[in-house]
């Protein structure tokens, strides 16, 4: 990576990083924050702050499975040492999406036949609810207790992807432009996940050292 | 069976009495003034932002009413109008690209008198009424709005329609130069927006033709410079900027219902027991909605006009013909 690379590299410059990145993680919530105080948000605060928890939730779920093959493109580690922190920001949007959602829309009222009837809401919540054990087992000691099998469980992120933005799709009302432009990230980073599995898989079989 | 059961803020429209009527001019000045004291710079935006010739008009309490209503700021500013882009703030944002003066109206199909007329010609001798109604939107958020304009009947008649005539079909005007939203590649809808309504809804004394509201001429983005307004019906119902309307033996197919048959249906009748398959329609968020405290409302059959509009749809299955 020559000179910028070794720069990149020194521990000071991952942790800027880190910083650097947590900040823009906070932002979603901060721009929601400063609109509700300035009342930017329109006659409709609840429908506004859902929605914009529930596309942060995505963009950041987007943003964690890009990492890996970030690394492998530049070979910079930077781009590890955030995944489990964004991994837990996409969380923590989820769950005040999930909040907002059962506060601003639904009122607390009709949730059971909600979570049964709606298929789009299925969507979304089972997105939500495998987003669980990823969280719980993020911590160093539960990858070393799970050993091999962390990295399964942890595999279930591409169905949870897939949920999420059928979660989406299936709001559209007329003009899904945005949606498909979500689909096309989604799509580039299951195949990309694909192609580097089957690598994987041949490079071993080629040279079974490792 | 028809269940009258209306809940205590729903007066009937003919117990609105003369203290209820000044009690809601009184309202009606207060938000005015509220709209404009809630601009940041007074003054200068406030005026800016209440655009439009001031529209003489009969008011008409008995047609009316004496709810909230809904800040000026939040109607001209929170809306649908998908030809200019699906967001809520998109309409007030670039409606302005539409040029609404000359504008006609083509009148066809089975009547005496069609014709491309103008607007001003349509609207010559009519005496413009205000009428202060509740829109209640399909995606479960309603308004409460001073329209200004023409009961639709006495248009139509104008035009002879003839006894053939069933239905009554409108057309927005399709001209993706001025409406961004036409031009998006991604849009299910098939330009331009259509929609319907039986003759005899039709021909409704709740049935009206706004050409502006809060007094003043329609701000483009809420549908300028004639819009259809049928309050008992969910809001995609009451089509903007018409440019035609044709008279026809046999049901026209609406926008919504070629999109999406088994989500939106020809009468969209506002009704609390029948659910858009995405969510439920109990409920309705009366807007402005704070979020500490939101203003939740039982959505009411027919949008609490029951008394007006049920008998147009006696014996028929609001679950079949939503």
């Amino acid at each position: 990576m020559g000179m910028a690379g070794a720069v990149l590299n020194r521990p000071r410059a991952v942790r800027a990083f880190k910083v650097l990145v947590a900040f823009m993680a906070f932002l979603p919530l901060a721009i929601l924050l400063s609109r509700l105080v300035g009342s930017g948000l329109g006659p409709d605060p609840g429908q506004q702050i859902t929605e914009s928890l529930g596309i942060a939730a995505f963009q950041l779920l987007l943003a964690t499975l890009a990492l890996t093959p970030l690394k492998r493109w530049t070979g910079w580690v930077g781009w590890l040492r955030v995944r489990r922190m964004l991994g837990l920001f996409t969380f923590f949007y989820a769950v005040l999406h999930l909040l907002a959602f059962l506060q601003f829309i639904l009122g607390w009222g009709d949730v059971w036949a909600t979570f049964t009837k709606r298929p789009y809401i299925i969507a979304g919540f089972l997105a939500f609810v495998l987003l669980i054990p990823l969280a719980v087992t993020s911590t160093n000691s539960m990858m070393r207790r799970l050993g091999r099998r962390w990295k399964t469980l942890h595999r279930s992120v591409y169905v949870i992807v897939l949920l999420a933005w059928v979660h989406f799709f299936w709001q559209a009302r007329s003009d899904i432009g945005e949606m498909l432009a979500y689909g096309v990230v989604v799509l580039v980073l299951l195949v990309v996940r694909v192609r580097w599995s089957r690598l994987l898989r041949a490079g071993r079989r080629g040279a079974p050292s490792a | 069976m028809l269940i009258k059961n209306s809940p205590a803020w729903a007066l009937p429209e003919n117990d609105v009495t003369p203290e209820a009527i000044y009690l809601n001019r009184r309202s009606f000045m207060v938000s005015a003034l509220a709209a404009s004291a809630g601009v940041a710079l007074p003054g200068l935006l406030a005026a800016a932002s209440v655009p439009g010739k001031e529209l003489p008009s009969m008011s008409r309490p008995e047609m009316s009413t004496s709810e909230k209503l809904t800040p000026y700021e939040d109607v001209v500013r929170y809306n649908n109008f998908y030809e200019f882009g699906t967001g809520k703030d998109d309409p007030a944002r670039y409606a302005g690209e539409m040029s609404v003066s000359p504008w006609t109206v083509k009148v066809d199909g089975a009547c005496g008198r069609p014709g491309t007329y103008n607007l001003e010609d349509l609207l010559q001798p009519s005496q413009y009424e205000e009428r202060i109604y509740r829109l209640r939107c399909v995606e479960a958020w309603s308004m409460v709005i001073p329209w200004v304009g023409v009961p639709l009947a006495g248009l139509l008649k104008r035009f002879e329609p003839a006894s053939s005539a069933r239905y009554v079909y409108f057309e927005t005007l399709h001209d993706p130069e001025q409406m961004r939203g036409q031009r998006s590649l991604f849009s299910t809808i098939d330009w331009p927006y259509r929609e319907g309504l039986r003759v005899d809804e039709a021909m409704n004394e709740l049935a009206f033709l706004a050409v502006g509201l809060y007094g003043r001429e329609l701000p483009n983005q809420n549908g300028a410079p004639l819009r259809l307004v049928v309050p008992w019906k969910y809001g995609f119902k009451s089509i903007k900027s018409i440019v035609r309307i044709r008279f026809q033996e046999e049901r026209p197919k609406t926008t919504w219902e070629l999109i999406a048959p088994q989500e939106y249906g020809f009468y969209a009748n506002v009704n609390p027991e029948v659910d858009h398959p995405r969510w439920s329609q109990k409920r309705e968020r009366r807007l402005p909605s704070g979020l500490l405290s939101p203003n939740w409302r039982e959505t009411v059959k027919f949008n609490g006009y029951g008394e007006q509009v049920s008998h147009l749809y006696k014996g028929m299955d609001l679950e079949k013909f939503y």
